[in-house]
């Protein structure tokens, strides 16, 4: 028998060029911080150091949020929507430029492979730019409603398994709408955000307009609550989102949030089975499940199970989990210790509640934080890993009898972020996705994103929507 | 297996209903799952398996009007020996002609320590396939007689895409028991005719069921020939063939792959979805001509490290 | 010692090349001071004809191609009219004797207006597409779609800006066009050309015709591929002329006076609505 081996593809590194240690940037600059606290971000893949970064003091927080107030007053409220776009188009083709050093840095600092950072993350976060660039002087087309105006300076914190992409998400539709930003990067992700804040000073977008502090949970605490900020735009789990609810409930802040998910991938017997093992895999294994909208639960019918699940395996069995920057890794570092330990707990859980568990095999490196592709067999609703979101590559395997049984177990979750669909019948999928509480349905698809497509959850997922028109409305202020 | 065969099969209905109930190819899903497979980089050590086993796996083709008993001799030189100054490399998978070639190319071979390449001969009135029957016979019985050990034989379209399906499969299972022991049968599904992969899909298990050897996916003289997501399609039905029956059957891929690097995308589609149990010319072959020339030269730069040139591969 | 200039050949533009006109006619451009400028080609039947053939061969992969992929292709146009902007500045200045200042606006306006239409062509069915509420089982949408090959004539008013906003509006959402210059104004148009050769832009998509409209018009008119005109260029007469003769295929007849306007953009595509049954 012949065996294919694939010879070590890496990526080089050569092309990012990553400081020992780096400031926070304020007004247009990178400052130091005041007090001098740092942390370390390291490479999940190696547990290498990567840099030093700043730890934002309320002091720190305080001088972004005036200098954000300052250019919104001074600067970009004055500034002209066609001008605000042109800022937002340069910024899109200068990330296509360094497009190649971007994926690197955050492939080595998130974990997640090289492919998917190069051909999805920095590809998608250029494109949110470039579409949001078009809205800027176009907003009295975008159903808004009459005499939609900017908050003025937003506060934003976004998550670390996305991070490029998720900073895109955040200050594209905030810059476009005329709004000043001061972004919290995650504290295991902050490279890419601090490169960007680069991209920002070539594209010559005046100082203030775009303000990136580093720090943790308790930075992003002292954001929300600061006075300055006209609006909060929240993506990480629904625990700390539902605090930030509570915490912004007696002032006038407006909210957006983008949660956690249990996602229902559902499989009927009539789907194009070949496709859909593929999208069962990229629903749970894409950015090792460190996906709020994975299709963590399949909800697979009960006559087709037995052969899906015998192709899922086989299908498993090629996936190449290691070194994220070898070109022909599909699965990557799980971002962080804790991460890894709480899908640990979780596995654990699924065993001792008498689920089946099954990895292919598969050599993990030695050092890093590394998670088998898995998949539960047998999960019921009354499982923990069929209600609590794991955010890693483990997928439970629930079954169904009929449609109706499908949609009921699919909305059987206090989560409503995502559900996937498979089937080859196209008044199934009406019928399904009328009847999903869901805020992203895909049909015959898994794991698509592009800016002109709205994006957000029902229910525990969070509220408001990112990307499309939709979203333009989280970031201006309408008489209701 | 074979009694569900042979049931499935008893009437053109119950091939027909068979058919019908093969689960549907999405597009979208197929071509991103090839797109995604595209992107396997392929380097040194690989690389170099690669580029050996894709010539073991070429079959050396020239299907032209013109072609003269010279033109064949030069072939077959060509497929014994690719590169004269290097006798590290392997000799082709098959060499690949019409009918009234094959005793030209069977003896030249032989002639001159070419015994184990075989000559594979394009019959069933090739490309078209628009014949009578007994013509179509006559054609492969005629190849047979002058040496050929492999057929490769094109489907009635035609029938096909009208829903013949009974006709298609008969006319596979005739030419079939005429090759009996002495030659393999690879079917020809011309796959830019058929357009859909639902249709290559159906193709592939009518074939394999009437007794195909090989299942084949163009003529090379249609365009689109051997996309990746066609023999993607082909690759699954062997797989499940096998799940289904015991039997493993090969798959060949013809026309429109020109480069090592599109070599090299196929070797990645058989590797992962039928498996490494095709990663060889038994079960898999590619029908080509000009991109013999660009593996040598790839193979050449893998040796030398720096690139090649045109002057230094022979034309064939 | 004196150095003399060299003078530049000003060539139709079609299916990405830069061809003589076919039937060799010429016409002379002087510019505002009286002086020679040019001669370029005075476009013939034949010449309109090719350019439709092109437009036509090159509709089906301009609007097969992503509407971020055709936004960036027109975002990377008004890269490049920036970095010619002193050549459109002195094409400007020279041919239509506006001043330094008067051109330098209308150049900038220029750029600002083809990145506004840059910018809609992934946003056009977000506001003027919609899923209908019908009443029964039925998934209802309504989606606009490019029309087809559409025919300009270039306004003989600020040349350069409402050139760019016919052809923006027009190609942003997938047609493709075929470009009649403004008589006065061919120089202006080719430099366009080049601008738009330059740009990714796919051999076909914009075709530009110098010469002299009225020889050209009753051919437009008449023209049986030609899907829809704008006749913003024309006089009232001229454009009653295409409006009889257009009836023959019912070319779909426009004129505009706003530079940056959504209506240059949904008046040149149809509105297809799909009905699709809601159940297991």
């Amino acid at each position: 028998m012949t065996k294919f081996e694939y010879a070590p593809a890496p990526e080089s590194t050569t092309i990012v060029d990553i400081k020992s240690e780096y400031g926070l940037f304020i007004n247009g600059k990178f400052v130091a911080a005041k007090g001098g606290k740092t942390f370390l971000t390291i490479n999940p893949a190696t547990e290498k150091t990567l840099a030093k970064i700043s730890y934002a003091s309320n002091s720190d927080v305080d001088k972004a949020v005036a200098a954000a107030t300052d250019a919104f007053k001074k600067v970009w409220s004055k500034t002209s929507p066609s001008e605000r776009g042109k800022y937002l188009y340069r910024i899109a083709r200068i990330l296509q430029e360094r497009a190649r050093e971007f994926a690197v840095l955050e492939s080595m600092d998130n974990g997640k492979p090289i492919k998917e950072t190069r051909d999805v993350d920095i590809p998608l976060a250029a494109a949110h730019f470039f579409y949001h660039a078009g809205w800027a002087d176009k907003l009295d087309h975008a159903g808004l409603g009459l005499n939609a105006k900017p908050h003025g300076v937003v506060g934003q914190i976004i998550p670390w398994n996305f991070p490029l992409l998720m900073l895109s998400w955040k200050i594209a539709p905030a810059l476009a709408t005329g709004n000043t930003v001061v972004l919290k990067p995650a504290e295991t992700t902050p490279l890419t955000a601090l490169l960007f804040a680069e991209v920002c000073q070539q594209a010559g977008l005046p100082e203030g307009v775009v303000n990136i502090i580093t720090g943790d949970g308790a930075t992003g605490a002292y954001l929300v609550n600061h006075p300055g900020i006209a609006k909060i735009a929240f993506t990480g789990s629904t625990e700390v989102g539902k605090g930030i609810a509570r915490a912004i409930s007696g002032t006038s802040k407006a909210l957006t949030l983008e949660l956690g998910g249990k996602g229902a991938n559902i499989v009927y017997d009539d789907a194009a089975i070949d496709e859909a093992v593929e999208g069962i895999v990229s629903g749970i294994f894409f950015n090792q499940g460190h996906v709020c909208c994975a299709g963590s639960r399949l909800l697979l019918q009960e006559n087709v199970a037995e052969e899906v699940t015998e192709k899922l395996k086989k299908r498993m069995a090629l996936i190449r989990v290691g070194d994220p920057l070898d070109k022909n890794t599909d699965l990557g570092a799980i971002n962080s210790k804790a991460q890894l330990e709480k899908i640990q707990e979780l596995s654990a859980a699924g065993d001792a509640e008498g689920a089946q568990r099954w990895s292919p095999e598969c050599v993990l490196p030695g050092t890093g934080f590394w998670f088998k592709p898995t998949i539960f067999s047998g999960v019921t609703q009354a499982h923990r890993i069929a209600q609590e979101e794991i955010f890693g590559p483990v997928l439970s395997i629930i079954t169904f009898r009929t449609p109706q049984e499908a949609i009921e177990k699919a909305n059987n979750t206090p989560f409503g972020l995502s559900a996937g669909i498979w089937t080859d019948k196209g008044s199934k999928i009406l019928w399904s996705a009328q009847r999903l509480k869901a805020g992203v349905i895909w049909a015959n698809t898994f794991n698509k994103f592009d800016p002109a497509s709205p994006f957000g959850g029902y229910k525990e997922s969070g509220w408001g929507r990112e990307g499309g028109r939709h979203g333009l409305s989280a970031y201006v202020k309408v008489a209701k | 297996m074979q009694k569900i065969s042979e049931e499935l099969v008893q009437s053109e209905a119950s091939l027909k209903q068979f058919l019908r109930t093969l689960p549907p190819v999405d597009q979208v899903g197929a071509e991103s799952r090839t797109a995604y497979l595209a992107t396997r980089s392929i380097k040194n050590s690989s690389k170099n398996f690669a580029i050996d086993l894709a010539i073991r796996m070429v079959d050396l083709t020239t299907l032209e009007g013109s072609d003269t008993p010279g033109k064949i001799r030069a072939l077959c030189n060509k497929a014994v020996r690719p590169d004269p100054t290097d006798s590290t490399v392997p000799h082709v998978g098959a060499v690949c002609v019409y009918n009234d070639m094959v005793s030209i190319a069977r003896a030249h071979l032989d002639s001159i320590g070419g015994h184990d390449v075989p000559v594979a001969a394009v019959s069933t009135a090739f490309p078209s396939g628009r014949a009578s029957q007994e013509v179509k016979i006559r054609d492969t019985q005629d190849a047979l007689d002058a040496g050929a050990s492999e057929i490769d034989m094109v489907i009635d379209r035609g029938a096909f895409l009208s829903g013949r399906y009974g006709e298609v499969f008969e006319e596979i299972k005739l030419i079939k028991e005429l090759c009996g022991e002495k030659a393999h049968l690879k079917v020809i599904f011309e796959t830019g005719e058929l357009v859909t992969y639902d249709n290559v899909r159906k193709a592939s298990y009518l074939a394999m069921l009437a007794g195909a050897d090989f299942i084949k996916t163009s003529t090379g003289k249609v365009a689109p020939a051997a996309t990746a997501p066609v023999v993607l399609v082909m690759l699954e039905a062997v797989r499940d063939f096998y799940s289904m029956t015991g039997r493993r059957i090969g798959v060949k891929p013809a026309g429109g792959i020109r480069t090592t690097k599109d070599a090299i995308k196929q070797l990645v589609l058989v590797n992962e979805t039928a498996g490494e149990e095709w990663l060889t010319p038994s079960l898999f072959r590619i029908g080509a001509s000009a991109l013999l020339n660009d593996l040598l030269m790839q193979r050449m730069k893998m040796r030398d490290g720096h690139y090649s040139s045109s002057n230094y591969v022979t034309l064939d | 010692m004196t150095r003399i200039d060299v003078l530049k050949t000003y060539k139709l533009f079609i299916n990405g090349a830069f061809p003589r006109g076919e039937s060799g006619r010429v016409y002379e451009v002087k510019d505002a001071q009286g002086k020679f400028l040019a001669n370029p080609c005075q476009a013939s039947r034949k010449d309109l004809r090719e350019a439709v053939v092109a437009a036509r061969t090159a509709q089906s992969g301009w609007v097969g191609a992503t509407a971020y992929l055709r936004g960036q292709i027109l975002y990377r146009a008004s890269e490049m009219m920036q970095a010619r902007k002193s050549e459109f500045v002195d094409a400007l200045v020279a041919a239509e004797g506006k001043s330094k200042k008067a051109a330098d606006d209308e150049v900038l306006a220029a750029i600002d207006t083809w990145v506004w239409y840059a910018g809609w062509s992934d946003k056009i069915s977000t506001i003027a597409g919609s899923t209908n509420q019908v009443s029964g089982p039925y998934y209802n949408f309504t989606i606009p779609e490019a029309v087809g090959v559409v025919t300009i004539f270039a306004d003989s008013k600020s040349t350069l800006l409402s050139l760019v906003s016919s052809i923006g509006a027009v190609i942003s959402t997938g047609n493709t066009c075929v470009v009649i210059a403004s008589e006065k104004s061919p120089l202006t148009a080719i430099t366009l050309a080049e601008v738009l050769a330059t740009s990714d832009l796919p051999a076909g998509v914009v075709n530009i015709l110098t010469g002299k409209s009225a020889e050209l018009v009753s051919w437009v008119g008449s023209h049986m591929d030609i899907d829809a005109v704008d006749v913003s260029g024309l006089s009232k007469k001229s454009e009653a002329d295409v409006r009889l003769a257009g009836a023959d295929n019912l070319k779909r007849v426009h004129r505009f006076t706003e530079i940056k306007s959504s209506q240059r953009i949904l008046s040149f595509v149809e509105n297809k609505t799909v009905w699709h049954p809601i159940g297991v």
